[in-house]
């Protein structure tokens, strides 16, 4: 509920006293609650902290676990870390991408229900190749198993209406 | 140890003293050797990132000189194999990441990459872009970035930040994907930035640069259907020779002249006729402003874009305080449209009119809309001085040897006051020539303009005036002159009149001149305009009988309804970032929602618009309103002085609170 939102990232301002220095646990935050960091949100977030816009999206954009685009409704990490990329990562990644008919520059389908991306290491290497949707977590992985969950989903989505 | 090796370290062997130079880098130059450099700039922080000043220290190893402090005995080689071969690797980096494009960048001949291969020697770069290339950005009629041409040395970046307070651009991204940009990857033109050009003055290579106006110059001037005529700027004069071998400060007025002459300009006027009318309006606002109690002092004064431009932005609850004259560009375009069609036997429509200025924000003043009659701008282009200097290149004028010519009348006479407009100080001055013997009957002594103790940037001098004593301030960057809206606001500024430039120095440094960083430069050239000023016969603006005359003729009364109409301005509140808004909607907007949209630009925040919004929002929800009111927070109605703005429908509130806006809701609600 978008006024909530509002009022909890007034919430995390004052807590963490309009400081300046504060900028990136506030991100951190602000992230928690919407997802992802609207351009709008950033930028009331630099005139709260009285820093210009362009120092914010600059620290926004610099780590990676920011985003400032809108995930969709399903997160799909796929592991990148050696022992995952050595096991054949890249192919259930490509295998993702197409089935969801991502072009190069998105993550993101358009209805906004599935977001691809690749993380450097789960910790989960005597797993690998290793995926998470959202919470949950699948081991050795195949492009078939990948997208086969894609399927999954779909159907669910579509039995609860 | 004696004194002498105390203060002294070795530079190649041979003996340098230490003064009071803050790094090492500044003491290898001053024993006349010159270390590249781009990240390092004197009036900035350090950064250290380019490593081009690398050199060795006995017992250290390689270390970037701008970053160490001079210690006596210190040995220092500058030019060893290691670090030529270092240099050689970082430029060939660079190089292999560079557009090859040097024939057609504005920046070409003038760029320090280009300069350093050179002298390096640098013969063949293995061309290996590896990013994708990065979309040009034009959204602005001041400045063309060209993200492909950065080095990432951050000088842009600094100097917007540290020297304006600006901060419209910074580093973005991580990696390969570094960059320099503007929020969220928006065009200059959609940020707060105030087009003082500054950042392309520092950067060393054409990834910012002016947005040239030659192409269209030179159009209007092929066309034999029009009337092209120049108006020159006063730090012109004292500058545009250095492109021509000249000494800085030598004023080459007439050969400027000659050459507009020769490339095709029906007329050449000159702008210090126009900042003599200015002179006059200013005084004039300035000594109503005093009579009528000093609510609306200080007074700012209005002639640098760039500073009216960050007001705008930054300040907007003092607008009220800047002086509503035209700057001496637009009071010149303003009267050139009105008298000049009939004087030089054409229309309004055909004439064409230039400015030849020091400044890049000049190319946007021009374009606000404050400054169009009939949909048309009254200045059509501007030059930078560079620029004019490209054509005359072009145009194979020999510069050096053009016969002297002298400006047209009547809007090319001018005062002494009109010239000195071009330094920091010189507006003061030349107000102060004016209002004093407005006063008093007599004229005025001299002004004697110093330094403020413990007050970096801010200079101040104090004239009486009949039973007066007027404290005026003089300020260039507009971090010194945003110090000083501060204090206007804390109540605590002590000054009546203060002159804000945005550049340093003043129009003399400014970002359309040949760049230069030196002091000593700059000096030369504000020497220069009082030379100009002392060999006029005319000292005082209100001795130019062609003032007198356009008065008379065509403006009417001083500070008078025409004069208004001609010669003032308005300004508005500016968005930091363009159009954007951020809505609360608990639903999907239906179409069928009243709309409450609360600003939040900075003066409304500062006024409480958050606490009005949050209360807002928790009366909709929990009297579940949500279905029939869409809350929207926007970030400016330009309204700033009479903040907190609340819009509910197509009503607007100001100075709004809770009770004001919860009763106009409710009232909706009942009567649907
Ligand atoms: S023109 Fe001035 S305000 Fe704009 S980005 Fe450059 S330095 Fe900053
Ligand atoms: S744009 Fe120019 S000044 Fe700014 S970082 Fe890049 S190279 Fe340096
Ligand atoms: S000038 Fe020293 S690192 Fe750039």
């Amino acid at each position: 509920m978008a006024v909530k939102k509002f009022e909890d990232v007034c919430d995390i301002l004052d807590r963490q006293g309009r400081n300046p220095a504060r900028l990136i646990p506030v991100l951190q935050e602000v992230q928690k609650i919407y997802g992802y960091l609207p351009e709008e949100v950033l930028t009331f977030i630099a005139t709260s902290l009285d820093l210009p816009p362009a120092r914010v999206y600059g620290v926004a954009t610099f780590y990676a676990h920011f985003t400032l685009e809108p995930k969709g409704r399903y997160v799909f990490r796929l592991c990148d870390g050696t022992a995952c990329h050595v096991k054949g990562s890249s192919d259930i990644l490509n295998a993702l991408r197409d089935k969801l008919g991502l072009s190069e520059e998105q993550d993101t389908t358009s209805d906004k229900m599935f977001t691809v991306e690749t993380v450097s290491c789960l910790g989960a290497c005597g797993l690998a190749p290793v995926m998470t949707v959202n919470e949950s977590v699948y081991g050795q992985v195949t492009p078939e198993k990948a997208t086969e969950v894609i399927d999954e989903i779909v159907k669910n989505e579509e039995d609860n209406g | 140890m004696n004194k002498e090796i105390e203060n002294t370290l070795f530079v190649n062997g041979q003996t340098v003293e230490i003064a009071d130079e803050p790094n090492l880098l500044e003491v290898i130059r001053k024993a006349n050797i010159d270390l590249p450099t781009f990240c390092y700039h004197s009036e900035l922080s350090l950064y250290g990132a380019c490593r081009l000043c690398i050199v060795e220290l006995e017992g250290k190893g390689v270390v970037a000189s701008c970053s160490v402090q001079p210690e006596p005995g210190m040995e220092v080689r500058t030019h060893t194999a290691a670090l030529r071969e270092m240099r050689r690797t970082t430029l060939e980096l660079l190089l292999a990441n560079h557009p090859q494009a040097c024939t057609t960048c504005a920046k070409n001949t003038q760029c320090k990459l280009q300069d350093l291969a050179q002298r390096f020697g640098i013969e063949d770069v293995v061309f290996n872009r590896p990013v994708k290339e990065r979309p040009i950005d034009d959204s602005n009629p001041a400045l063309v970035r060209d993200p492909n041409k950065c080095v990432l040395c951050g000088d842009c970046v600094r100097f917007c930040a540290e020297v304006q307070n600006v901060g419209a651009i910074d580093f973005a991204n991580r990696g390969a994907q570094v960059t320099v940009t503007p929020a969220y990857n928006k065009g200059l033109g959609d940020v707060a930035c105030v087009f003082c050009g500054q950042c392309a003055a520092v950067c060393p290579t054409g990834a910012i640069t002016p947005n040239s106006a030659e192409q269209d110059v030179m159009a209007a001037i092929d066309d034999p259907e029009t009337t092209v005529v120049a108006q020159l700027a006063p730090a012109l004069r004292v500058a545009l020779g250095e492109e021509f071998g000249y000494d800085p400060g030598t004023s080459v007025t007439w050969q400027m002249v000659a050459a507009l002459k020769r490339l095709g300009f029906d007329k050449v006027y000159d702008t210090s006729f126009a900042a003599d009318l200015t002179v006059i309006e200013e005084a004039g606002e300035f000594i109503e402003r005093m009579d009528e109690g000093g609510e609306r002092l200080p007074q700012f004064t209005s002639c640098c874009p760039a500073w009216i431009k960050t007001a705008e932005h930054f300040s907007p609850d003092l607008l009220p305080h800047l002086s509503s004259c035209r700057s001496p560009q637009q009071m010149f375009g303003s009267l050139a449209r009105r008298t000049l069609p009939e004087q030089l036997n054409t229309t309004p429509e055909k004439l064409v009119v230039v400015s030849i200025m020091p400044c890049t924000a000049k190319k946007y003043e021009a374009t606000r809309e404050e400054f169009h009659q009939n949909g048309k701008p009254d200045v059509d282009h501007v030059l930078t001085t560079r620029e004019l200097a490209g054509i005359i290149r072009g145009a194979g004028l020999r510069f050096q040897d053009l016969e002297p010519e002298s400006f047209d009348l009547p809007l090319g006479f001018k005062s002494g006051a009109g010239v000195i407009f071009g330094n920091s100080g010189g507006v003061s001055e030349a107000v102060v020539r004016y209002a004093h013997e407005k006063v008093t009957g007599e004229r005025s002594p001299e002004v004697d303009v110093h330094a403020v103790r413990g007050e970096e940037g801010v200079r101040e001098a104090q004239i009486s005036m009949g039973d007066r004593t007027v404290r005026m301030a003089v300020v260039h960057g507009l971090a010194n002159a945003q110090r000083l809206t501060e204090q206007v606001r804390q109540g605590t500024c002590p000054y009546d009149f203060i002159e804000v430039m945005a550049c340093p120095g003043g129009c003399i440094g400014g970002a359309g001149q040949p760049v230069s960083f030196d002091e000593n430069i700059r000096q030369k050239r504000k020497a220069g305009l009082y030379a100009v000023d002392k060999g006029l016969q005319v000292h005082h603006p209100q001795d130019n009988p062609y003032v007198a005359a356009s008065y008379r003729d065509a403006i009417g009364e001083i500070g008078g309804e025409e004069a208004h109409d001609m010669l003032h301005t308005t300004y508005k509140t500016r968005q930091r970032i363009a159009g954007q808004e951020l809505s609360l909607a608990n639903s999907e907007a239906t179409g069928q929602q009243l709309e409450v949209d609360v600003c939040l630009g900075t003066s409304c925040f500062l006024k409480g618009s958050q606490d009005l919004l949050q209360a807002l929002a928790k009366y909709i929800n929990t009297n579940e309103l949500g279905e029939h009111v869409e809350v929207k927070a926007s970030f400016c109605h330009q309204k700033c002085g009479r903040g907190p703005v609340v819009k509910i429908g197509d009503k607007t509130f100001e100075h709004a609170d809770f009770d004001t806006v919860r009763g106009t809701i409710d009232e909706v609600m009942q009567n649907s």
